[in-house]
């Protein structure tokens, strides 16, 4: 019950805030605040009281789960389960999630009920997501993810940007790619049928159905579509950027933060256990793919001026090494391409609360017109600069467990690769600092947003520092997490 | 006692947290406290622990494991502090020598508007250094390895409003993230040679494990050395380091002394083990070291910039300790390193005086005759220049630069060639050290000197005057009268030795070619200065100039090779050329939107023909099929 109950809340809170706005933008804001909070708390309950008394005796691998019959007829329930994996990709929705609600621009006019809606509704469906343990519910959620961003971008989106052709462009792809992965879903719940006479949509269910000729190498290749997409990987990326430019910023922290997280999860839930020969057959050329898209990111982001983009070719940059630590099939790289998720997540959501702040008053995004603002905002400074160093992956913030674990995965399974991604960091390194000193140093040039950190955002500012040092110098627990998930 | 081993990184890491959060709402008074306070209460830590650990009943080291950072499977990184003599000379230099910094600092930096940033900042890179030499595992060691060139990359570029502050700041980061990268790496392949992060452990089954000279015993250290080679500025990565006086000068003398240039000696001081199973790789750690000074100590004979010029001299003597490293010496280099600690801090702190007096005038052609405005700053800086210049007999440098020297000749890795190149860098360091004596010092006065300096900035001058003159004492070569003090205390017993010049002719050599440089000084820079002007005036003597004022030109060799070629990739792909392709799907599909969409004519002519052709084509198929 507590597993629909994280998934409703949230929406629920999203509808009230609605309702509220009709009346003033500020008490919807604070319903959204009160909802993100409780939300936080509720999930972090349900982590507790899991750690604390797992399903003791039982042979399922989940740590709570719920089962009701859906669609009897082609085998889809509606089967929520939980288990560490899911749990810590859910407490990450979550805060993330109260991030976003603190800095959300909700009271700028326009209905802030509306934008708070779209806001919970999206958590909500990325909770889904992270629950659901049939293909045919996890496509729904996956596929009901799509329609608050359309809605965020079209709405509250960047004024200055081509807000309807960057929401087509999200729509499109990741519509079509998820079409391709339900093809998938469906081809390969037809052939479990046929070969057990059993007709089931259960992802536990179908591990292990027998597969042979092209079947076995395109049932894979159209989840991996789907997932590739989402994260997105280098060539799949080209929606990316302008998403980025055009989200208003607290939907950038759940688009960056999580949904693109749902890429890797998916890739760690299904890709991999569903399809364990095509995965390692496939493994190689997509770290291929992974250190393209490292190299690729890297290079792009230190040639970019505008802050958005930027951050979109960044995490190209990062989440290239999730992928890499997904496919080096091994517990070192996999345990640290997730702690990178969860990192990246703190660390992406904190560089698009930065840009909400200096977009904040018509402020300037454009990184040639700035300079020198560390002397207006030294807190808005500070906590770039832990941001930037989170970023080229200093020691001590959490991004460094993710990237050491990663490499040291990639390294067992391919020195070269290995040697060459480390090598990157050398580039992130470079584009990081560029991006430190063309904004906070140097000589002043007059298109600086005027105001420092304060009130909400620096409260969201605290939260993802805190929470950046402390996966950073005690990432045990997150990384005990996974255990018995991932091998 | 040494249960307090934790507070030693401890407390300045809690200075820079309260200055951090609280720095700008406390008065400076409040500052100075914290920030000097800090690492003065780990100095006297260190002192305990130092006592603790010599009157040991049994001495051993002494490890005290804090947390465990990360475990997955079969790996498992601890943070872990490790004391041994070698962790304890140098946290006892880091903290001792940081804490008179600090002091200093407390007037030098009294007037600047971010005085709170300046000693959380301090305070930070103290701390760093000291995680880093007390790390157990090479994780942990690595966390301070990086934590320290984040703060070099702060202070450095600490004046931030001046952009060339800032670019040198992100040089100094860059220069030794490359290396860093590499000693990860070379982290990987410890970790699969041999099961192992934590350093003891390493050490021990590296020596059942390898056999000397194999391909992963060279692999590993030849990694581990770049790192070290980045840090400590030794070619080819020795260009961030003049730059890296961008920073305000308490920071360069912190940078240069007691911190971030000693980690690359400290971990292969801590790693010679390994080392010592890859001769292969210390051969290269000699050259690099022999070809390091001199390269050096040319560029700082035509340096302008007070700073600079001492900058160079430190990777030159930089260039000293990898070269005793490199012969297997590493406790002579460990000792060259605590007397250049004291020299180098004090030539930059008294140089520091000198920039203030001048009113942060750095060029030496535009000071002079300063002993009379400035004496105590003057004495204390002969000390150091003497301390530097290894002046016989009577001061600490010469004692540590003669056992490196003595260490190169007689180990069967060193050789002559290697010696040769010590002992000229002698007579150059001779030169350079008072080349910068006469220039600020004697002549005529140039320019304005405004008032002395006061009490917080005298102190620490006077007591590393001493200690640069004094601290040679603990190590006296056979041929003066034997104290080994020092390596006994590091467990390193004299070897047999056999050279082609007996110790007590290569001691004479060496101080015949310092005194030399010192006499070469004389005239060059104080009786006859019209020399070195008429050479300069010629075109090949300018030529010369130039090479050495720029270093070599490494500066320009490698924005050629590097920097160009991967700022071009990078605005290749400013763009995003991979998204051509989906904007050429958009197109097509544009395309034929527009196509199909003209056949929607409206006239129903045109629809009967189109639904009659259909069918026929679908019969057409269903008959032939």
């Amino acid at each position: 019950m507590t597993l629909t109950a994280i998934i409703l809340f949230p929406l629920l809170g999203g509808v009230l805030a609605w309702a509220a706005g009709w009346k003033s933008a500020a008490s919807a804001r604070r319903i959204a605040l009160i909802a993100a909070a409780l939300q936080c708390l509720l999930v972090a309950a349900l982590a507790l009281r899991l750690r604390l008394a797992p399903l003791a005796g039982t042979a399922s691998p989940w740590l709570a789960e719920l089962r009701m019959p859906w669609i009897p007829q082609i085998g889809a329930s509606f089967h929520l389960a939980a288990d560490g994996l899911s749990m810590a990709m859910l407490l990450l929705t979550a805060f993330l999630g109260l991030v976003a609600v603190l800095v959300s621009e909700g009271a700028s006019g326009r209905n802030g009920g509306g934008l708070h809606l779209c806001l919970l509704s999206a958590l909500a469906a990325v909770s889904g997501v992270f629950l659901a343990a049939d293909l045919l519910l996890f496509f729904v959620f996956f596929e009901a993810m799509l329609v608050p961003v359309y809605f965020l971008i079209i709405l509250w989106g960047d004024l200055r940007e081509d807000r309807f052709a960057a929401a087509l462009k999200f729509f499109l792809f990741t519509q079509a790619s998820g079409l391709v992965m339900l093809v998938a879903m469906l081809v390969l719940s037809f052939l479990n049928a046929r070969a057990t006479g059993q007709l089931t949509l259960d992802a536990l269910e179908l591990r292990g159905v027998p597969l042979a000729g092209a079947v076995a190498l395109l049932l894979p290749l159209g989840f991996f579509l789907a997932f590739a997409v989402k994260l997105p990987m280098v060539p799949l990326h080209s929606w990316q950027p302008v998403t980025y430019a055009a989200i208003p910023a607290s939907g950038g922290i759940i688009l960056s933060g999580v949904m693109a997280k749902v890429g890797a999860y998916g890739l760690l839930r299904f890709v991999l256990p569903l399809f364990p020969a095509a995965s390692s057959q496939l493994a190689p050329w997509a770290m291929v793919l992974a250190l393209a898209g490292i190299l690729y990111g890297a290079f792009a982001a230190f040639a970019q001026t505008d802050l958005r983009r930027f951050i979109a070719y960044s995490s190209i940059n990062h989440l290239g090494f999730v992928v890499l630590g997904i496919f080096s099939m091994n517990g070192l790289g996999q345990r640290g391409a997730f702690a990178l998720m969860v990192a990246h997540g703190c660390s992406v959501a904190g560089l698009f609360v930065l840009a909400g702040v200096m977009e904040r008053d018509g402020g300037s995004r454009d990184m040639a017109r700035l300079g020198g603002l560390w002397a207006a905002a030294p807190r808005l400074g500070a906590f770039a600069l832990l941001l930037i160093m989170a970023t080229l992956g200093l020691p001590g913030l959490a991004n460094f467990v993710g990237e050491f674990l990663v490499l040291l995965g990639t390294f067992q399974a391919s020195p070269r690769i290995a040697v060459l991604a480390a090598l990157s960091t050398g580039l992130s390194a470079a584009y990081a600092l560029r991006f430190m000193q063309r904004i906070f140093f140097g000589p002043r040039r007059g298109a600086e947003p005027a105001a420092d950190l304060s009130g909400r955002q620096a409260v969201a500012a605290l939260l993802l520092v805190a929470s950046l040092l402390l996966l950073g110098l005690f990432p045990g627990t997150m990384l005990q997490a996974v255990n018995g998930v991932l091998p | 006692m040494l249960q307090l081993l934790w507070t030693v990184p401890a407390l300045p890491l809690l200075g820079f947290a309260l200055l951090a959060l609280f720095g700008r709402r406390l008065p400076r008074a409040g500052v100075s406290v914290i920030g000097a306070g800090s690492v003065g209460l780990s100095a006297v830590a260190s002192g305990l622990v130092a006592w603790g650990y010599i009157t040991q009943t049994v001495p051993a080291a002494y490890s005290q494991c804090l947390w465990t950072w990360m475990e997955v499977g079969s790996l498992k990184v601890d943070m872990i502090l490790w004391l041994d003599p070698i962790s304890l000379v140098m946290i006892l230099v880091a903290t001792g020598v940081g804490f008179l910094i600090h002091v200093y600092s407390t007037e030098y930096m009294r007037d600047d508007a971010d005085y709170a940033r300046f000693f959380a900042y301090m305070n930070l890179f103290v701390g760093a250094m000291v995680v880093l030499v007390l790390a157990g595992s090479l994780p942990m060691l690595y966390l301070g390895w990086e934590g320290v060139g984040l703060c070099s990359y702060l202070l450095i570029g600490f004046w931030y409003d001046n952009a060339d502050n800032a670019r040198a700041a992100v040089k100094a980061f860059l220069v030794t993230r490359i290396g860093d990268i590499g000693m990860l790496i070379g982290l990987f392949v410890l970790w699969f040679s041999l099961g192992t992060l934590d350093i003891q452990p390493l050490m021990e089954r590296a020596q059942l494990q390898w056999t000397p000279n194999s391909a992963v015993a060279v692999a590993a250290t030849a990694l581990l050395l770049c790192g070290a080679l980045g840090k400590s500025g030794q070619l080819p990565l020795q260009v961030w380091l003049p730059d890296a006086m961008a920073g305000p000068t308490p920071v360069s003398a912190l940078i240069h002394a007691a911190t971030m240039v000693a980690a690359g000696v400290y971990l292969l001081a801590r790693t010679h083990v390994l080392f010592d199973l890859a001769p292969a790789v210390q051969c290269v750690v000699a050259v690099i070291g022999a070809a390091t000074l001199l390269l050096a100590g040319t560029s700082a004979l035509a340096q302008r910039d007070i700073k600079r010029a001492l900058a160079y001299s430190t990777i030159s003597q930089l260039g000293y300790m990898f070269l005793a490293l490199g012969v297997g010496a590493w406790s002579a280099a460990l000792f060259h390193f605590m007397t250049h600690a004291f020299f180098k801090a004090l030539l930059f702190m008294a140089a520091g005086a000198v920039i203030l007096a001048m009113h942060h005038e750095q060029d030496m052609f535009n000071m002079g005759g300063l002993r009379r405005r400035l004496p105590l700053v003057f004495w204390t800086f002969l000390a150091g220049a003497m301390s530097l210049a290894a002046l016989p007999l009577v001061t600490a440098g010469f004692y540590s630069k003669d056992m490196i020297l003595w260490s190169v000749l007689s180990s069967p890795k060193g050789g002559f060639l290697l010696w040769a190149a010590g002992v000229v860098g002698a007579f150059l360091t001779g030169l350079y050290s008072f080349r910068i004596v006469f220039l600020v010092f004697f002549g005529e006065e140039k320019g304005h000197a405004s008032a002395k300096p006061g009490p917080a900035m005298m102190i620490p001058l006077v007591l590393l005057a001493v200690l640069a003159l004094g601290a040679g004492f603990v190590e006296i070569p056979e041929t003066l009268g034997r104290v080994a003090l020092f390596s006994s205390f590091m467990g390193v017993h004299a070897a047999e030795a056999s050279a082609v010049l007996g110790e007590g002719t290569q001691q004479v050599l060496a101080a015949l070619l310092a005194l030399g440089g010192l006499a070469a000084a004389v005239v060059l820079y104080l009786l006859r200065p019209g020399i070195v002007k008429a050479w300069v005036a010629t075109p090949s003597g300018a030529a010369l100039q130039r090479l050495c004022a720029s270093g070599w030109g490494f500066d320009a060799l490698y924005g050629m090779l590097i920097i160009r070629p991967v700022v071009a990739l990078s605005s290749l792909c400013r763009d995003d050329f991979m998204a051509v392709v989906w904007r050429a799907v958009g197109i097509c599909a544009e395309g034929a939107a527009a196509g199909l969409g003209r056949a929607q004519t409206g006239r129903l002519r045109f629809y009967m023909a189109g639904i009659a052709l259909g069918a026929v084509v679908v019969l057409a198929l269903v008959v032939l099929l």
